[in-house]
């Protein structure tokens, strides 16, 4: 990887993003500046209309920015081609959704393995197996979306974007479709991808719980970073979510 | 990918039969229409060669000029002596000479003559029931000496008839009762449709048909070591002017000429029906596709962040597509096998029996259907397959998830009024273009109407808010709630409707543009004749067109009670080289025919003697005639009739009751081999009175296939035909408004699918299924009046032009009709909301809200 010396495989540079034009112009980021080290799990948290998610898209080469560049796996991304843009998230990008976005039609390993499908690419059958075995689908690989619970879609989803190992994984507020108890379930999924696969993850969440898996945290206010902190706990997270809605 | 794309239509079984339908539909026409014509086509074939076995060579008499099939005019019979001739000739082993008339009529036992719709009724003499130029084989009985006759099974099993018995037979005079002594079936056993058959010994023939002493044909065989090119030259050095000769291949050949020009142009004129259903289809397929691919643009979204392509996703569509199209095509091709069943049975229920030997399959037929209907699909597919290409990848994390305008969205408008006005164009040239020849014609008038049709379907969309608030009206009045919410449903994505509107638009155009031609010609057909048949009763063939023998008209004049009778002939003839209809008309003509004369007046009927003629004024100035004007006449015989135009008339708006050119009976029946009358008129003492049709219908007694006709009934009997001719359009136009009305229902289906939610939540509000139903069907009613407002005024608009262009048809509203069609769009509403309006009521509540 091209940036391996320095660890980081996202980086933002000065990036604004506006909508709207005129007097009803919304500046949803107003200059973000960030590296997600390889490795890592970064949590990226705030109150609504922060511009969590939309840094999210941007970092992911959904959205573009209204100035300032980002760069995956040193690539800067800012100004690709649709196809130079499909290219590089079959290699370097994962998505975990809120909603799943499983295809209905298809089995969960059908799903799983989309991906590689697309990309043209096989399975490395001793990885496959691990990721199976780490998702703990067990028997409900056949079954089709309909037929399994908001968590096990979740983890289908969590299998699919892993499976072509990807430099990055964005998951985009991955339990907030699910129940508390499920949802720790699906965190310690993630952790433990994280752990095991060293799958550098960035998540957006407004929830503390999962906040307090990451390796590091930032927080977002008006559409800039305001606090940047190191692994912490449930509480501490909470504290600092406070602090920021106070002021 | 290709997975993916064939799962997605498992995953939508429903909704891809749904649209898979639209094409089924279309190509089953395709490969029925092809397995019908080849059928027919092989079926007279097989006839024609069969009559033929056993000849090397074939002489008959020889015309001056092509005949055209089924005019009544033949090519002149020839002395019987020339048998003789050809026996001497070197190389002829056998030969042996026959003569036939395609008008011997058989009298069943009601005393009704045997006819089948427009199948002839075939006389032949059988000079030698055991030689090998009879195709027939007897069944029972044995082959008919003088005075007897043999006749086919079929009628024979239809009629009743024992051999031994005796049967009426009538052809060129009044009936003869003849023995039945025998049941035969052309040897290849096949089934001859309508026809009947009467074969008598040789010197019954020609008494019959009035050829004595002459022939029709002589069969001949070659004896061994002579081929059948020296026969040929051999005896064309023997025979003398008016006689030719050819091989009995090239004779079976000629005999099909004229069915194979039939069947092709059955052919073309189904097809052309099958490629206006499967145009309607591809509206229907185009828009479904565009229903579900928005309702999955979430589902594309999501494919494109897993680093999908936009050629994947376009692939993926476009592999849909033509596994719906393989398949229906597929489907379609075997249903054409029945549809072809269910035509022979819808042509044999108006009257027109064809010949069958089994139903045939071509390879052209399986490479056609299957070809045109993968086009069509995959065509159809390819507009909305692009949209979805244009699903950004950032959908995917969207509520509510819509497809992107397409980038022409701002030109459609503009586009679809220049697609308009450019039909519209394509359409006049077609119609008043100096010099285009009928293909010419039809292809710019078809291109036009095509143009026409997408132009006003992709404005519709524009139309739909205001038709719907008005047509949406009264079901917002008698439905209360259900009806408002189904008036802005319809409303609420303009596009959809407009396209559902739109497949339904065309069908219900044509229907109706058939239908405003229709009242057109009625009603100058009767404005015609009101000006022209100026007497009380017409004689004419049962089935109103054939014609019939002179001595029906002489029986009927000698009936009390008639002032004046007169009857009108018709023929062929060569005139300024070119082959055209000629009539004739009896001295009397003045008396029960009134014409609207340029030159001349009522007299000239009874003066024109053995050389006058007279024409209508448009020939008269195309060949710059006026009275005087001598007009050469060459009839088949090839003689030369020098006429002189004595009278200049103007025909009615309804167009001439007269051939090209006109001239004396008398001068016909010397000329004409076996003259038949076409009409007789007739002027009764105290006009029509029961006692007058009484005497008239006593007269016919021994002419069965003549019928008297008071005027009334003869203009009935007359728009008939022509009311026969309709049904089979509307018949065949109907499979393009079910292809529409399957479309509405795709459309419902798709619609009540993608408002599960909504439709939950007004049932968690207290909509009552019955309200959820209603709803529904009015949504359904609105949509397909939409569609037929815009079809039938559309309908009326084109037929209207086209009435323009033809200056023997005046302008007519077909009201009755109308009203019927718009009846007809309200219950194809009703019936397309059938089984979504049940889908939908059944939807229950709590489910519908927790569907994500």
């Amino acid at each position: 990887m091209e940036n391996g010396s320095t660890g980081a495989v996202v980086q933002a540079d000065d990036v604004t993003r506006r909508y709207g034009e005129g007097d009803t112009a919304v500046e949803a980021l107003r200059g973000v500046s960030l590296e997600i080290a390889r490795g890592q799990l970064t949590a990226v948290m705030g109150p609504s209309g922060s511009g969590k998610s939309t840094l999210m898209h941007i970092l992911a080469g959904l959205d573009k920015p209204t100035s300032g560049s980002v760069s995956i796996a040193g690539t800067e991304i800012t100004r690709l081609k649709d196809s130079d843009l499909t290219k590089l998230r079959r290699t370097h990008i994962g998505f975990v959704f809120q909603f799943f976005n499983l295809l209905p039609m298809l089995t969960a390993e059908e799903n799983i393995v989309l991906p590689l499908g697309i990309a043209g690419t096989k399975v490395e059958p001793g990885f496959f197996k691990d990721l199976i075995g780490k998702v703990g689908l067990g028997d409900r690989l056949t079954h089709r979306p309909a037929e399994l619970s908001g968590g096990q879609q979740q983890r289908v989803a969590i299998a699919r974007a892993l499976v072509s190992q990807p430099t990055v994984m964005f998951a985009d507020e991955p339990t907030g479709n699910l129940d508390s108890q499920t949802s720790s379930e699906i965190l310690a999924l993630m952790r433990d991808s994280v752990d095991a696969y060293g799958q550098t993850t960035v998540m957006v969440t407004h929830d503390a719980q999962a906040a307090a898996i990451a390796d590091r945290i930032l927080f977002l206010g008006d559409g800039l970073i305001v606090r940047d902190l190191p692994r912490s706990s449930q509480a501490d997270v909470l504290v600092a979510m406070n602090e920021l809605t106070a002021a | 990918m290709t997975k993916f794309a064939l799962k997605g239509l498992l995953g939508r079984k429903l909704r891809t039969a749904l649209t898979a339908l639209a094409i089924v539909l279309g190509v089953a026409m395709i490969s029925g229409t092809y397995v019908l014509t080849d059928s027919i086509d092989s079926a007279f074939d097989t006839i024609f060669t069969e009559v033929r076995r056993g000849s090397s060579a074939v002489v008959s008499g020889k015309a001056a000029f092509d005949l055209s099939e089924g005019s009544g005019t033949s090519a002149p019979a020839f002395d019987a002596r020339v048998l003789e001739t050809v026996r001497e000739v070197d190389g002829v082993a056998l030969a042996e000479g026959s003569v036939d008339s395609e008008s011997t009529t058989l009298i069943g036992r009601d005393g009704k003559a045997v006819v089948n719709g427009g199948a002839p009724n075939l006389g032949f003499a059988i000079a030698n029931g055991e030689s090998a130029f009879n195709p027939l084989a007897l069944e029972q009985g044995r082959w008919p000496g003088p005075d007897e006759v043999v006749i086919d099974t079929g009628t024979a099993e239809d009629e009743g008839f024992e051999i031994g018995e005796t049967i009426g037979v009538q052809a060129e005079g009044a009936v003869e009762r003849l023995k039945v002594v025998g049941f035969v079936r052309l040897d290849a056993s096949i089934s001859i449709g309508g026809a009947t058959l009467a074969g008598f010994d040789l010197p019954t023939a020609q008494r019959l048909f009035e050829k004595e002493g002459r022939l029709d044909e002589i069969a001949v065989a070659a004896s061994a070591g002579t081929t059948d090119a020296e026969l040929i030259r051999n005896l064309e050095a023997a025979l003398p002017e008016g006689t030719q000769v050819q091989t009995g291949q090239a004779q079976a050949a000629d005999d099909a000429a004229g069915t194979n020009e039939f069947i092709t142009f059955l052919q073309s004129f189904l097809l052309a029906f099958a490629g206006i259903a499967l145009f309607v289809g591809s509206f229907v397929i185009a828009n479904s596709l565009s229903i579900t691919i928005a309702q999955r643009a979430r589902e594309f979204a999501t494919v494109r962040t897993l680093g999908g392509s936009r050629r994947q996703i376009l692939v993926s569509i476009v592999v849909e597509a033509l596994a719906v199209g393989v398949a229906a095509s597929l489907i379609g091709l075997f249903l054409g096998l029945g549809l072809a069943k269910a035509l022979f049975w819808l042509f044999d229920a108006v009257g027109f029996t064809l010949p069958n030997s089994g139903l045939l399959f071509e390879t052209r037929t399986i490479v056609v259907s299957l070809l045109v209907g993968i086009v069509v699909t995959l065509l159809a597919s390819l507009r909305p397959a692009i949209r979805a290409t244009r699903v950004p990848p950032i959908a995917a994390v969207r509520e509510g998830a819509t497809l992107p305008e397409s980038r022409f969205a701002r030109f459609r408008t503009a586009g679809s009024l220049a697609l308009t006005a450019l039909g519209f164009a394509a359409l006049g040239y077609g119609l008043f273009g100096d010099g285009l020849g009928t293909t010419q014609l039809l292809i710019w008038l078809g291109l036009g109407a095509l143009l026409i049709f997408v132009g006003v379907a992709l404005f519709a969309a524009r139309l739909v808010r205001p038709l719907a608030a008005a047509l949406g009206a009264p079901a917002a009045r008698i439905g209360g709630a259900a009806g408002t919410l189904a008036r802005d449903n319809a409303r609420r994505n303009p596009q959809r409707t407009a396209s559902t509107a739109a497949a339904l638009m065309i069908g219900l155009a044509l229907v109706t543009l058939v239908a405003t031609l229709a009242a057109g010609i009625t009603s100058t057909f009767r404005g015609a004749v009101d000006d022209v048949f100026t007497s009380d009763y017409a004689i004419t063939a049962q089935n109103n067109f054939s014609p019939i023998p002179i001595e029906a008209a002489e029986a009927a004049a000698g009936a009390p009670g008639v002032e004046a009778i007169a009857s009108t002939r018709t023929g062929e003839a060569r005139v300024f080289d070119t082959t055209e209809f000629v009539t004739a008309v009896e001295p009397d003509s003045g008396e029960v025919i009134t014409l609207e004369w340029k030159e001349g007046s009522q007299a000239v009927f009874r003066e024109l003697g053995d050389d006058g003629a007279f024409v209508d004024d448009d020939y008269a100035e195309s060949h710059d005639l006026s009275i005087g004007s001598p007009v050469t006449v060459i009839v088949p015989s090839g003689k030369r009739l020098r006429l002189t135009v004595q009278g200049i008339f103007d025909p009615p708006t309804g167009g001439s009751p007269f051939g090209r050119v006109t001239f004396s009976s008398e001068t016909f029946d010397r000329e004409y081999q076996s003259p038949r009358n076409l009409y007789t008129f007739i002027q009764t003492r105290g006009d029509i009175t029961d006692a007058n049709t009484e005497a008239l219908e006593g007269a016919l007694a021994d002419f069965p296939n003549a019928k008297s006709q008071t005027r009334d009934e003869f203009v009935d009997n007359q728009i008939a035909a022509l009311n026969q001719v309709l049904n089979i359009l509307y018949v065949l136009l109907a499979l393009s408004v079910i292809v529409s009305l399957f479309g509405i229902v795709n459309t419902l289906v798709l619609t009540v699918f993608e408002r599960t939610r909504e439709l939950g939540m007004l049932r968690a509000i207290g909509m009552t299924r019955r309200q959820v139903r209603r709803m529904i069907r009015h949504e359904s009613v609105i949509t397909a009046l939409i569609g037929g407002v815009l079809g039938i005024i559309l309908g009326v608009v084109l037929g209207a032009l086209l009435i323009a262009r033809v200056d023997f048809i005046e302008f007519s509203l077909p009201t009755t009709q109308l009203v019927v069609f718009a009846i007809l769009t309200v219950v194809v509403g009703i019936l397309a909301a059938i089984f979504p309006a049940r889908r939908a009521a059944k939807l229950d509540p709590l489910k519908a809200l927790q569907y994500e």
